[in-house]
C-alpha cells in the first residue's frame, strides 16, 4: 500500500499527489513513470513521475481525470492508499548540454515536461519553455515551470491568458527569428506532439516526444504499448517512453489509443451511476 | 507383487476424470475437469504395478518417487501421499494439472505398454487437492537461520521453487516480483479454467508461512539492480525472470486495434480479470470472430479463452498440418469439444483494418508441406496465388516468446546467448557472474513448469553450497 500524503488541485479536474514510495523516490530520473493500480478491481495505469523527495521518500504525480480510473484517483485524498505502485519504469530522458533546449508542454503534458526542464537546466542548457492550455483555468505548473526555465512563454487556445494560439506558433517564431535550438522536447496530446515534430522537421532540429499509448504491465511483457517508430515496432514502456519525434507514426498511436472507447464509456457510465455525475472533459485527449 | 496380482491390476480400467459439459463450460471460466473422487483415486492407484525399476520416475524431470506416492493413495493415505510428493515437487497441485504427462512420466509407464498408462498426473493432482481442501497442509520444520540471505528475481515456478528450497535449508529469502501478484505465467498466462488461481495463491501462501518474503511491484533492474542486491546484503541471487517478450510477425497491419499478442490477451483476461469487466476495470475486445495464430499451448489457451468471451466463431490459423500441432492432444480435444475451428496449412500475410484502424479481416495464403527442416518437421511453403481473406475483428498472435531483456540489460556481466537467454552451467544453474544463478524460461526459452522447477531445485542446492562455503 502506498499512502497519499499530499493533494493539491492544480486546475479543474487536474490533481497533484505526493505518494509515499521511498525506493522509487530514490531511484527515479526525469522521463520515467510509474504504473499504479488503485484497488483489487483496478486496471494498471501509467503516470509520469513529476518529482520526488528522497528525504521524505515521496514521489509526485499529476493526473488529469479523463475516465474511470483517473476519476477514482481524483476522488482519493490525503490518508488514502493506492494498492500498487510500480516503477520507476521506462528509460530516463537523455540529458546533455545542447546549448538551447526548448521545452514544450501542452495541457497535462506540462507535468512530464517539468522534471525534464529542471534536468536540462542543471546540465547547463539555456532552457526556454513554452506551455499551453485551452484556457487560463486549465493551465498548470506556471510558477514551477518559470523557476525551472530561463524563459517561459504561455499560450492559450482561446486567448484568455498569454499568447493567443498554439505552442507551435511560438516555437515557429523562435525558429524564424534564427534561434539556435539544440533540442526540442515536446509533450502533450498526440496531435500536439505531431504538430511540434512537423514544425522542427524541415530544420532538422532534434525533437524528443514522450508517448502515451495504452499499457498493461509496463515491463515489456505484453506488447500493448507498441508503436511504429522509424518503421520498426517499439515497446514504449521499455524502449521509451521518449522517442525521436520525427520518426513516430502518430496516426497509428491515435487509433490504437481509441481501441477501448466503447468499454471506457461503459465503465464511466457505471461509475457515475454509482458515484454521482461528475464533469469530464475528454476534448483535450 | 506376484504375477497374479499384476494381472488383476492390469484389468482395472483407466479411471475417467469427470468434467464440465462442453456447452456449459464455454459460458464460464470454472475449471474443466472436476478431479477424481477418493474411490476413483484408489482404483486408479491400484492400476500401478509398483515396478521394481519404475521407468516413470526417470520420465519425470524432478524424479518424483511415483510408485511410493501412488501406493500411499492406494492405501487411502492421501495426506501422506501429498507430503511424499512435496519432498520433491513444491507445486504438485499445479504440475498434476499442467504437466505434459503424456510426454513425460506417463509416456514411459510400464502399464502403458500393454494398456493405458497409469494416470500419474491426475493422482498427483488428487493428493495435493485433498491435502489443501482438508486443511491438512503442515509446515515443515525450518532449521535455525544460517546467517545467509538470498534474493530471487521473479515469482514464477522457477523462483518460487528456489525460495521454498532455500528457506527449508535455513536461509532467509526475499523474492522480488515485477507484477502485483506472484505466480508468473501460472497467474498471467495459464487460464483459470485450466489452473484455478486460488490454487496458485495457496501454494504461495504456503511458502510465505514457511518464511519466504515476497516483495511485489519490484522490477529488478529498475528499482534495484543485481549488483545493488549483492552489495546490499544478499549473498546470492537467483534470476527466474521468464520468457516474457512476445514475438510479433512483422507483417502489415499488425498494430491495428484488435490485434493482440497472446501475452496481452491472456494477461488482460487472467491477471486483470477482463472477463469480469466492467466489475473489474480492465477491458478486452471480445469481438465476433476471433482468429488465433499459432498451434502451441499458448495458442490453445488463447483460443479457449476467446471461446468463453462469447464470440460467434473462434479459429486457429496454423501454417502446418494437424500432425504438427505442438499443443497437447488433450487441449486440442477440449478446444474442439468447445467449438474451436482449425484453419490448417494457412498463414497470415497481412491484417486489414477499417477506417478507424480496427481489424476487420486477415489476408492469408495456403501452405503445403515441403522437405523436412532442421526441426525434422516438413517445412511449410506458400502456394503461389492462393491468397484469400478471413473475416476477424480480434486476432491473437501466439507464436512464442523471447527472453525478458530487463535483467541482462542492467547486468552486462551476465552472459547471454544470441537469443538473449542467460547461459548457465546446467548442473548447478551458475551464470558467468559470481553469486548469480538462473533457471527456467529465461535460460531455456519457453519450456515447461516442471522444467523450470527442476532448474530451481538444482540452483537452490548449488546456492546453498555457495552461501555456506563461499566457493564459486
Ligand atoms: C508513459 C505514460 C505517462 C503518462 N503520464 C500521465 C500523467 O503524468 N498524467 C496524466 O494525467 N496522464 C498520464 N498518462 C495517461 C494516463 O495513463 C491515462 O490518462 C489513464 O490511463 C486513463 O485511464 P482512465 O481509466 O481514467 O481513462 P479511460 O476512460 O480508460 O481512457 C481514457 C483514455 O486514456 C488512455 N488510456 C486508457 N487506459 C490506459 C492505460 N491502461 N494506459 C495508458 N493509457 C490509457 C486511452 O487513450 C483512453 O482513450 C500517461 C500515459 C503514459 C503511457
Ligand atoms: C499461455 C501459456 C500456457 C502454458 N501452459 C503450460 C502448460 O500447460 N504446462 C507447462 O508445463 N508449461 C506451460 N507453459 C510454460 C510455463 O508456464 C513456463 O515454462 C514457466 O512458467 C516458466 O517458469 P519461470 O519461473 O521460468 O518463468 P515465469 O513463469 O515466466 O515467471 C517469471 C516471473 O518473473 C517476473 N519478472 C520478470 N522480470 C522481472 C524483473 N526484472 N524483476 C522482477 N520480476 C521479474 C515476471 O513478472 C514473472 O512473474 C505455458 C506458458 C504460457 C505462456
Ligand atoms: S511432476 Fe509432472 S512429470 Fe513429474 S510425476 Fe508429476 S505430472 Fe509427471
Ligand atoms: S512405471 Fe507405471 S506402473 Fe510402474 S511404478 Fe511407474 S506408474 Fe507404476
Ligand atoms: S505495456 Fe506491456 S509491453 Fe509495454
Amino acid at each position: 500500500m502506498y499512502e497519499i500524503v499530499e493533494k493539491a488541485e492544480l486546475a479543474h479536474t487536474v490533481y497533484q499527489y505526493k505518494i509515499k514510495a521511498p525506493l522509487i523516490a530514490k531511484k527515479r530520473k526525469a522521463g520515467q513513470f510509474v504504473v499504479l493500480r488503485l484497488n483489487e478491481m483496478g486496471e494498471r495505469i501509467p503516470l509520469t513521475i513529476v518529482g520526488s523527495d528522497d528525504k521524505e521518500g515521496t514521489i509526485t504525480i499529476i493526473v488529469q481525470e479523463v475516465g474511470k480510473s483517473t476519476a477514482m484517483l481524483g476522488d482519493m485524498t490525503v490518508g488514502d492508499s493506492i494498492l500498487d505502485v510500480v516503477g520507476p519504469l521506462g528509460k530516463p530522458t537523455h540529458i546533455e548540454d545542447f546549448g538551447i533546449a526548448v521545452c514544450v508542454g501542452g495541457g497535462i503534458g506540462t507535468a512530464p515536461v517539468l522534471p525534464i526542464a529542471k534536468a536540462m537546466k542543471e546540465a547547463g542548457n539555456k532552457v526556454i519553455s513554452i506551455i499551453g492550455a485551452r484556457n487560463k483555468g486549465l493551465l498548470i505548473l506556471e510558477n514551477e515551470m518559470r523557476e525551472a526555465s530561463h524563459e517561459l512563454h504561455i499560450t492559450t487556445d482561446d486567448g484568455s491568458y498569454g499568447h493567443h494560439g498554439f505552442v507551435t506558433q511560438v516555437l515557429q517564431k523562435f525558429i524564424d527569428e534564427g534561434m539556435k535550438i539544440g533540442c526540442v522536447v515536446g509533450i502533450g496530446p498526440v496531435p500536439m506532439m505531431r504538430a511540434v515534430s512537423n514544425v522542427t522537421r524541415p530544420y532538422g532540429i532534434q525533437t524528443v516526444v514522450s508517448l502515451n499509448p495504452i499499457m498493461v504491465d509496463g515491463t515489456g511483457m505484453c506488447g500493448a504499448c507498441r508503436v511504429t517508430i522509424g518503421g520498426k515496432n517499439q515497446f514504449v514502456c521499455v524502449d521509451g517512453p521518449e522517442f525521436n519525434g520525427h520518426e513516430v507514426n502518430y496516426e497509428e498511436l491515435m487509433l490504437r489509443n481509441r481501441s477501448y472507447i466503447k468499454e471506457e464509456k461503459t465503465a464511466m457510465e457505471e461509475f457515475t451511476y454509482h458515484e454521482g455525475a461528475k464533469c469530464y472533459d475528454r476534448e483535450c485527449k | 507383487m506376484d504375477a497374479n496380482e499384476i494381472k488383476e491390476r492390469m484389468k482395472i480400467p483407466r479411471q475417467t476424470m469427470p468434467e464440465q459439459d462442453p456447452h456449459e463450460r464455454v459460458r464460464n471460466f470454472y475449471e474443466v475437469p472436476y478431479g477424481f473422487t477418493p474411490e476413483q483415486a484408489i482404483a486408479e492407484a491400484k492400476r500401478c504395478i509398483q515396478c521394481k525399476k519404475p521407468l516413470c520416475v526417470g520420465g519425470c524431470p524432478v524424479n518424483i518417487d511415483i510408485p511410493w506416492f501412488i501406493r500411499l493413495i492406494a492405501e487411502g493415505k492421501f495426506v501422506e501421499a501429498a507430503h511424499k510428493l512435496k519432498e520433491t515437487n513444491g507445486l504438485p497441485a499445479v504440475c498434476g494439472r499442467v504437466c505434459p504427462q503424456e510426454d513425460q512420466c506417463e509416456k514411459v509407464c510400464v502399464v502403458g505398454k500393454k494398456a493405458d498408462a497409469v494416470s500419474i498426473g491426475r493422482l498427483e493432482r488428487f493428493a495435493a487437492d485433498y491435502e489443501r481442501e482438508h486443511g491438512e497442509v503442515t509446515i515443515p520444520n525450518i532449521p535455525k537461520w544460517t546467517g545467509k540471505k538470498a534474493a530471487v528475481v521473479g515469482a514464477g515456478p522457477a523462483g518460487l521453487t528456489v525460495a521454498g528450497d532455500l528457506v527449508k535449508k535455513g536461509h532467509k529469502v526475499t523474492v522480488f516480483e515485477a507484477l502485483h501478484t506472484p505466480g508468473g505465467v501460472l497467474m498471467y498466462g495459464i487460464p483459470e479454467f485450466r489452473l484455478p488461481k486460488k490454487i496458485v495463491q495457496s501454494e504461495v501462501e504456503y511458502l510465505k508461512r514457511m518464511g519466504v518474503e515476497i516483495v511485489l511491484n519490484a522490477v529488478v533492474g529498475k528499482l534495484e539492480t543485481i549488483d545493488e542486491l549483492l552489495a546490499n546484503g544478499y549473498d546470492a541471487v537467483f534470476v527466474g525472470s521468464g520468457a516474457g517478450l512476445p514475438n510479433f510477425m512483422n507483417i502489415p497491419g499488425e498494430n491495428l486495434s484488435g490485434v493482440y499478442s497472446a501475452n496481452e490477451y491472456l494477461t488482460r483476461v487472467n491477471l486483470m480479470k477482463a472477463y469480469q469487466f466492467p466489475e473489474y476495470d480492465t477491458p478486452v475486445i471480445r469481438g465476433r470472430k476471433v482468429v488465433v495464430i499459432g498451434g502451441g499451448n499458448t495458442a490453445m489457451d488463447s483460443a479457449r479463452t476467446a471461446l468463453r468471451l462469447c464470440p460467434e466463431e473462434v479459429s486457429i490459423v496454423y501454417r502446418r498440418s494437424r500432425e504438427e500441432l505442438p499443443a497437447r492432444v488433450e487441449e486440442i480435444h477440449h478446444g474442439e469439444e468447445e467449438g474451436l475451428k482449425f484453419k490448417l496449412l494457412t498463414n497470415p500475410k497481412r491484417f486489414i483494418g477499417d477506417h478507424e484502424g480496427r481489424l476487420k479481416a486477415l489476408e492469408c495464403v495456403s501452405m503445403e508441406l515441403g522437405e523436412p527442416d532442421e526441426s525434422g518437421r516438413r517445412r511449410p511453403v506458400e502456394m503461389k496465388g492462393s491468397e484469400f481473406t478471413i473475416e476477424a475483428d480480434v486476432a491473437i498472435i501466439a507464436i512464442g516468446n523471447g527472453a525478458n531483456p530487463l535483467v541482462p540489460q542492467t547486468t552486462p556481466d551476465i552472459k547471454v546467448n544470441k537469443w538473449g537467454n542467460i547461459t548457465v552451467n546446467p548442473d548447478n544453474g551458475r551464470t558467468s557472474k559470481e553469486g548469480v544463478f538462473s533457471g527456467g524460461d529465461i535460460v531455456r526459452g519457453g519450456a515447461t513448469v516442471i522444467l523450470a522447477m527442476g532448474d530451481g531445485r538444482r540452483a537452490a542446492d548449488s546456492m546453498d553450497e555457495y552461501m555456506r562455503t563461499g566457493i564459486w
